[in-house]
């Protein structure tokens, strides 16, 4: 029987190995330094892998924005350049482009990347190189503050909303609109951003005189939820707050109808993807409800302009990722316009110091914990589209 | 009561697909003693493969279904002919590291084939729910895809027992050198073996596609690797027993997950796999019953 152990362990070593070795393969073409003329912003983001819909749309939005401002010229006399790569929606991938970025492609800011996980995957690299990183919508409290020292990074920065907020909000909605009085957790285990939410709306739901009556978690990878979707129709909760990213969520939606729960699903910013409907179905999506940064349907001038040229450009409706990739685009060549030399060190400084930057997801000042202080919309799905239901100030 | 038929459903539906892959790991370990860790991959072709025929082809679920065993059958035999046949008279580890260097490159070329992101099924079959006995939900797909396991096993059950393909198939899992003395052509025996076992993973490969809607090239581990578990559950090497390990294992994932905590579910599969491996090596079906393929 030893055979079959030691199999086992070639087969785990042979595994990782090929983890590693797909980690570092990667961009073939060498790019140059940049020359006088440029200043390179390099995006880290989730161009491929489970959540490749979110890096997708940030490096349309921040693109676009970039490009704009090119067209007008550029900052402090030089043209932008965005090197965006492909982190795999993978921490240690992430991490492998930050130092290509930084220490090869000499970067003077890198904007990424979506998830929380896969930002604190790279932020050492940037803050051991100086070099400021900027989150379009990694929310989770601890990737701007390190919760050991209660310190802020002085390297890293976010666009989003945090997650203390978001689920705060959730549990508001489910109790004041839905008339929740009990809920289910059920977490995706791997993700620290959905153990936020489940915390954060966990406090606040009991606060509130509600009461959390289980607590499940998934891994992301798993295919089969109904045997524990089984078990959370039979704990009869008014409500599921499923906080996670939308590849899971659309199977535990669409499994969780098909065993007959009609019950609303909650969820977080991490639900906004075209690929939600797919997988999941746009009818079992009925009655469920996630928190954004933003609905392309507000009644807001910034917003109409930002959809159409979108929409000229990409033929498709932006959503909340395109919106913050577009919104970080902004911050960081505001920072660039007040820091006079484009040196990281200086745009540092300058993105600590943003005070009312008009942008698509609201006018963006930074907190002393670098989050921006900004409002959530909360939004329903209906038939497969998204429809703006409310906006929660902080 | 209720929850307990209900889990025992989930347990089915799930066990039905880990069956399926398990039947061809056991066969080909049957035949050549080779534990094909690459069957897994196969699986995840195979869903590819359905996912091409319905929504980029436009094909209905059972064309769809035939193409995939088809070509997943070949598939197999390639595999066989160009990675393991040329080690058969290798020692058992060689042909075992090939095993696992043919399923990283079956999931890494495939991610480089058709991007690692996620797909989603067409929806070929619209979805029914019945009810039974009051609260109890089974839809139609998870009849379907018992329904068409059942189907698949019974003709596997036909084709090893009643056949002279199978027939040579036994005789060649008992013993390689007096099959072949007796006449029998042992190369295509073997062939025969790897692509029923890989039409049967293509398969559940497609069924998997229609039941959860979405599948990625990495899919294929996960399920290879519980299956592979099942197969040892019910003796490596017994048909029979694969699918009792399938099932059972199917079963037992979903009641740890309804009345235990659900992050137990993949321990518990794996713990099993060693209990079975100190408690009784040779699977629950594997006492006295010689007979292999």
């Amino acid at each position: 029987m030893k055979k079959h152990f030691r199999l086992a362990a070639l087969l785990v070593a042979l595994v990782m190995l090929a983890g590693l070795v797909s980690g570092c393969g990667g961009g073939g073409e060498e790019k140059k330094a940049a020359d006088a003329n440029e200043i390179v912003i390099g995006g880290n983001l989730e161009l491929s892998g489970p959540v490749a819909t979110f890096g997708t749309a940030m490096k349309n939005g921040a693109e676009m924005y970039f490009e704009e401002v090119n067209a007008a010229g550029g900052v402090l006399g030089k043209k932008i350049k965005f090197n965006v790569m492909d982190n795999k929606s993978d921490a240690t991938e992430a991490a492998n482009v930050a130092t290509r970025l930084i220490t090869q492609d000499k970067v003077v800011a890198v904007m990424g990347a979506a998830t929380s996980g896969n930002t604190m995957g790279f932020m050492q690299v940037a803050t051991d190189n100086k070099v400021p990183i900027i989150t379009p919508s990694g929310t989770a409290l601890e990737v701007t503050v390190d919760p050991n020292t209660k310190k802020v990074r002085d390297y890293v920065f976010r666009t989003c909303f945090i997650d203390p907020f978001q689920g705060i909000v959730m549990a508001n909605f489910a109790t004041n609109d839905l008339k929740a009085k009990t809920a289910v957790l059920y977490v995706d285990n791997q993700s620290p951003y959905a153990k936020g939410l489940a915390q954060f709306f966990k406090d606040s739901f009991i606060k509130q005189g509600g009461k959390i009556v289980g607590e499940e978690a998934f891994m992301p990878e798993d295919q089969d939820f109904k045997a524990t979707l089984t078990k959370i129709k039979g704990l009869n909760p008014d409500v599921i707050y499923v906080p996670a990213y939308y590849e899971p969520v659309g199977k535990i939606v669409k499994q969780g109808r098909e065993i007959g729960i009609t019950v609303p699903f909650l969820g977080g910013d991490g639900w906004d993807s075209p690929k939600l409907p797919e997988i999941a179905g746009g009818a079992a999506l009925n009655n469920t409800y996630f928190s954004n940064h933003y609905s392309s349907q507000k009644d807001d001038p910034e917003i109409k302009g930002f959809v159409e040229k979108y929409q000229a450009k990409f033929g498709q409706v932006p959503d909340t990722f395109a919106a913050l990739g577009y919104d970080t685009a902004v911050l960081l060549v505001d920072a660039i316009k007040r820091s006079e030399d484009a040196s990281p060190e200086k745009i540092k400084e300058a993105l600590a110091n943003a005070k009312d930057v008009q942008a698509i997801t609201g006018k963006l000042s930074f907190d002393e914990n670098h989050n921006p202080i900004k409002g959530a919309v909360i939004l329903e799905m209906k038939d497969g589209k998204q429809v703006y239901k409310t906006y929660v100030q902080p | 009561m209720e929850v307990f038929f209900q889990q025992l459903i989930n347990g089915i539906s799930l066990g039905s697909i880990y069956a399926l892959i398990a039947l061809g790991y056991t066969m080909v370990y049957g035949i050549v003693q080779l534990i094909n860790f690459a069957h897994g991959d196969i699986y995840m072709v195979g869903a590819y493969l359905g996912f091409f025929a319905t929504a980029i082809l436009g094909w209905s679920f059972i064309p769809a279904l035939l193409l995939a065993m088809i070509v997943c059958a070949i598939l197999g035999v390639v595999i066989e002919k160009l990675a393991y046949k040329p080690l058969r008279n290798s020692p058992r580890i060689a042909a075992l590291i090939t095993a696992i260097g043919v399923s990283l490159f079956l999931e890494y070329g495939m991610m480089l084939l058709v991007k690692p992101d996620v797909r989603t099924f067409p929806q070929v079959l619209s979805e029914v729910q019945y009810k039974l006995f009051g609260n109890l939900v089974i839809t139609n797909r998870q009849i379907i895809i018992l329904v068409i396991t059942v189907v698949l096993m019974l003709l596997l059950q036909y084709i090893v027992h009643k056949t002279r393909m199978g027939k040579a198939m036994r005789a060649v899992s008992y013993d390689k050198q007096a099959a072949q003395l007796m006449g029998i052509n042992v190369n295509n025996t073997i062939s025969f073996t790897f692509a029923i076992g890989s039409s049967l993973a293509a398969a559940a490969g497609v069924l998997v596609g229609i039941y959860y809607n979405a599948i990625n090239p990495l899919m294929g581990i996960m399920p290879g690797l519980k299956a592979f578990v099942a197969a040892v559950l019910g003796g490596i090497g017994i048909i029979p027993g694969a699918m009792a390990g399938g099932f059972l294992l199917g079963i037992v994932e979903a009641m740890v997950s309804g009345y235990g905590k659900s992050l137990y579910r993949d321990p518990a599969a794996f713990i099993i796999l060693i209990i079975i491996l100190i408690v009784l090596p040779a699977g629950l079906f594997g006492k006295n019953v010689r007979e292999k393929v």
